[in-house]
C-alpha cells in the first residue's frame, strides 16, 4: 500500500487530510512561496553579480522550515548548516534584512560579516547559520544542554544534511545528546544529496534512522510532502523531547531543485529523477490543493503570488540601496572588552 | 600566607567561581569521579554534584562543542582537556565556533567559555603527547589565551577567566601542578593582559611563560653568579599581550632572549620578536635570541628529550651571547 508518507508512493495527486483546513492550507502556501520567491530573486541577484560568495537555495524543501515554525514553542532553538535562508524567512527575520546580508550590506541580518552561509537572529529563535559540516551538532546539544540546565522548558532543533552524517561532530553531538538525555531533535534534511554524491556513496545505510538506537534515540522517517503532516509528525518528535527530556532523529526526506550551490549546475542527476521528485514537490501539491480542492482560481492563486513577489522584490531593492558596512565595522564584536 | 600547590589553586578558582555564580560549570574526561586526570578537580563533584561537575566519555569535539553551545545561552562552561595536546581534535570547535560566533553574529551572541588543562611537554611522554598549543591559539582573533606558572597567577588568572566574557585558552603545566606558591586567603583576581615581571635586573630581558618561566628563572640566577642581572617577564597572558611591558624591559636593557616551551617556527616567540624589532629596534645592542624546543618531534628517550627541551644552561648561554660575554 501506498501513500503519500511513504518514500515509495507513486500516487502524489492525493489531497488527503493534510491539506483539509484551507485557512491553513492558504497560510502555508503563502509562507513556502514567500521563501522560493525569496531564493530565486537572490539566484537573479547573484547571476547579476550583486551577491557573490557560495549561495546555497533552498527550493524544495521550503515546507520543513514553515513545518518547523508551526511546532515552535518560545523556549525552542533552530540551530541549521549553511542553506538556513527559509529558515530565517519561516521564523519571522525581515526578508530585507536577509536579502541585504547576502549583498554584504550594513543593514544585513548580521550586518553583512556572515553572508549567505551565517544566518543568526536570535530574536526569531534562529541560533545559526554552520558553515563547516556537522560542527553545529555539539554546539546544539550544548543548547539543549542549557535547557535542561536552566530548566528552561526548550528543545532545540538541530537540521542537518545528509552529507553530515559521515563526519565526527556529528557522532559526537548525537553521543553527548543520548547519554545526557539532553530535550534536542536532530532533523536530517535527507535531500539524496551531499554536493554531487547521492546518498548512496556517502551513507552506508538507506534508512539513516537506523542509527537512532544506537544513540539512545527516538525516531520517525517520513517523505516531506505537506506543511501539515511534517508539522504534524515533528510536532509530535518535539513533544516528546520536552516532556521525557530525550534527543531524537528524524529523517526528513526532500529534494532540493536547483544546485548545489549557485555553481552547481547539477549535472550529476537527470532530468527524470528531477521531474519525478517535482511531483512531489510540497508547494506544488499545496497549490493544487488550493485551486483543485478548495475552489481557488487561477487568477486568485496569481494575485497572491504577485504579492509575495512586491514583498520579495522590495527586500532586493532594499538590498541594493543599502550602506555598505563602515571600514570601522571590521574591527567589531572580536572580543568584548571585559 | 599559606603555601599551595597550583592545582589546588586551579581547584580553589573553580570551586570559588562555582560558589559564586550557579551559572559555571565543569566538563570534561574524568573530572568528576576521578577527581582529575591531575586531580585538579579534587572534590568538586562532592561539592557541586554531577549537575556542575560533568564527565564527559571521549569526545573533546563533542564536549568542548556543548561548551560552545551552553556558553551561548549564558552558561559559563569550564572544559577540561585532560591535556591540550587532545584539543587537536576540538580544534574546529575552538577556531570556527567559540573565536567567531561573537563576531559573525554580529554580536547577538557571545561565548564565554574557559578550556584549560595542561599544555606543552610532560616527561618523557613522546611526540604526541609533548606538544605547545599556544601558538595554535594565539594566532586567533577573538580568542584569550592565558599561561600560567604559579599558583599565585592561576587561581587570580583562572578565576578572572571563568568571569570573562570571551572564550579564553587556559593553559596548564603537567609538571608544575604540585609546585607549591603563596596564595593569600582573602578573594583576589589577576587581570588578563598584564605581564608580570618575576625577577628584575638591567642587564638582559628575558621574556617567557608558562613552563618556560621555572626554567627562565633558574637561568636568570645562572647568568646573575656571573654578574649579568636579568629582568624575567612572564607573560602571564599571550592575547592580548602586554606589549609595552616588554618595550619598557626592551628599551632599559637594550637585549633580549624569549624562552618557552614550543617550536620555534612561526610561534608566539616571533611574534614577541617581531614587536620589539617594530618598536624598539634603535633599543636593541644585540639581536634577539629564542630558546626553545628544536624544531622536531618531541623523541621520547630521556637523553634525546633533553636536548630538545630548553633548559636553564640553554638559557644562560643565550643570555650570555646578546650580552656580548661568552
Ligand atoms: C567539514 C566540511 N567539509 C566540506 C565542506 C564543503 N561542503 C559544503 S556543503 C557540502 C555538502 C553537504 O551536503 P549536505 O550535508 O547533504 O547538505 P545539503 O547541501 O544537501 O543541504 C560540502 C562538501 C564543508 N563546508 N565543511
Ligand atoms: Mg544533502
Amino acid at each position: 500500500m501506498t501513500t503519500p508518507t511513504d518514500p515509495t508512493s507513486a500516487d502524489p495527486g492525493n489531497f488527503d487530510a493534510y491539506f483539509q483546513s484551507r485557512e491553513d492550507t492558504l497560510r502555508w502556501y503563502r509562507e513556502m512561496l514567500r521563501i522560493r520567491r525569496f531564493e530565486e530573486l537572490a539566484a537573479r541577484s547573484y547571476t547579476r553579480g550583486k551577491i557573490s560568495g557560495f549561495l546555497h537555495l533552498y527550493i524544495g524543501q521550503e515546507a520543513i522550515a514553515v513545518a518547523t515554525k508551526e511546532v515552535l514553542q518560545p523556549a525552542d532553538r533552530v540551530v541549521s548548516a549553511y542553506r538556513t535562508h527559509g529558515f530565517a524567512l519561516a521564523l519571522g527575520s525581515d526578508p530585507r534584512a536577509c536579502m541585504a546580508e547576502l549583498y554584504g550590506k550594513a543593514t544585513g541580518l548580521v550586518a553583512g560579516v556572515g553572508g549567505s552561509m551565517h544566518f543568526f537572529d536570535r530574536a526569531h529563535q534562529l541560533w545559526g547559520g554552520y558553515a563547516i559540516v556537522g560542527n553545529h551538532s555539539p554546539v546544539a546539544a550544548g543548547h539543549a544542554f542549557a535547557s535542561k540546565y536552566l530548566k528552561d522548558g526548550g528543545v532545540t532543533l538541530c537540521f542537518l544534511g545528509d552529507g553530515a552524517l559521515a563526519i565526527g561532530p556529528t557522532h559526537e553531538g548525537w553521543t553527548l545528546a543520548g547519554l545526557w538525555k539532553l530535550p534536542i531533535v536532530y532533523v536530517v534534511e535527507n535531500n539524496r544529496y551531499s554536493m554531487g554524491t547521492p546518498l548512496s556513496r556517502s551513507v552506508p545505510v538507506d534508512d539513516i534512522t537506523l542509527k537512532a538506537p544506537g544513540y539512545g534515540m527516538i525516531s520517525d522517517r517520513f517523505r516531506v510532502t505537506s506543511v501539515a503532516e511534517t508539522a504534524e509528525r515533528l510536532g509530535a518528535i518535539v513533544k516528546r523531547a520536552r516532556e521525557e527530556s530525550k534527543p531524537a532523529l528524524v529523517e526528513l526526506i526532500t529534494y532540493r531543485f536547483r544546485g548545489h550551490s549557485m555553481s552547481d549546475p547539477g549535472k550529476y542527476r537527470g532530468k527524470e529523477e528531477v521531474e519525478e521528485w517535482r511531483r512531489w514537490d510540497p508547494l506544488e501539491r499545496t497549490y493544487r490543493a488550493l485551486h483543485e480542492h478548495h475552489g481557488l482560481s487561477e487568477d486568485e492563486l496569481e494575485a497572491l503570488d504577485a504579492e509575495v513577489v512586491d514583498e520579495m522584490e522590495a527586500a532586493v531593492e532594499f538590498a541594493e540601496e543599502s550602506p555598505v558596512p563602515e571600514p570601522e565595522a571590521r574591527f567589531r564584536n572580536i572580543t568584548i572588552e571585559s | 600566607m599559606p603555601e599551595i600547590q597550583i592545582r589546588h589553586a586551579i581547584r580553589d578558582a573553580m570551586r570559588e567561581e562555582m560558589e559564586r555564580d550557579d551559572r559555571v560549570f565543569l566538563v570534561g574526561e574524568e573530572v568528576g569521579y576521578y577527581n582529575g586526570a591531575y586531580k585538579c578537580s579534587e572534590g568538586l563533584l562532592d561539592l557541586f554534584g554531577e549537575r556542575r561537575v560533568i564527565d564527559a566519555p571521549i569526545a573533546e569535539t563533542g564536549f568542548a562543542g556543548v561548551g560552545i553551545g551552553a556558553a551561548m545561552c549564558g552558561l559559563r562552561p569550564i572544559v577540561e582537556f585532560m591535556t591540550f595536546n587532545f584539543s587537536a581534535v576540538a580544534f574546529d570547535q575552538i577556531l570556527n565556533n567559540a573565536a567567531k560566533i561573537h563576531h559573525m553574529t554580529n554580536g547577538q551572541f557571545s561565548v564565554p567559555i574557559v578550556f584549560r588543562g595542561p599544555n606543552a611537554a610532560a616527561h618523557m611522554l613522546g611526540s604526541t603527547h609533548s606538544q605547545a598549543f599556544e601558538p595554535f591559539y594565539a594566532h586567533v582573533p577573538g580568542l584569550i589565551v592565558i599561561a600560567v606558572a604559579t599558583a599565585y597567577d592561576a587561581k587570580g588568572l583562572l578565576k578572572s577567566a571563568i568571569r570573562d566574557p570571551n572564550p579564553v585558552v587556559f593553559l596548564e603545566s603537567e609538571l608544575m601542578y604540585s609546585v607549591k606558591g603563596e596564595v593569600p586567603e582573602e578573594e583576589y583576581l589577576i587581570p588578563i593582559g598584564v605581564a608580570d615581571t618575576k625577577r628584575a635586573g638591567d642587564d638582559v630581558t628575558v621574556i617567557t611563560w608558562g613552563q618556560g618561566v621555572p626554567v627562565a628563572l633558574k637561568a636568570a640566577e645562572l647568568a646573575a653568579a656571573e654578574g649579568i642581572e636579568c629582568d624575567v617577564i612572564d607573560l602571564r597572558t599571550l592575547r592580548p599581550l602586554d606589549t609595552e611591558a616588554v618595550l619598557e624591559s626592551v628599551r632599559r636593557t637594550n637585549r633580549a632572549v624569549v624562552l618557552f616551551h614550543g617550536w620555534p617556527y612561526g610561534g608566539v616567540g616571533g611574534e614577541i620578536i617581531a614587536r620589539i624589532q617594530e618598536m624598539a629596534f634603535d633599543h636593541l645592542d644585540a639581536p634577539v635570541l629564542r630558546v626553545c624546543y628544536e624544531d622536531v618531534p618531541m623523541p621520547y628517550a630521556e637523553n634525546l628529550e633533553h636536548l630538545v627541551l630548553p633548559t636553564p644552561e640553554r638559557g644562560l648561554e643565550a643570555i650570555r651571547e646578546v650580552a656580548y660575554r661568552r
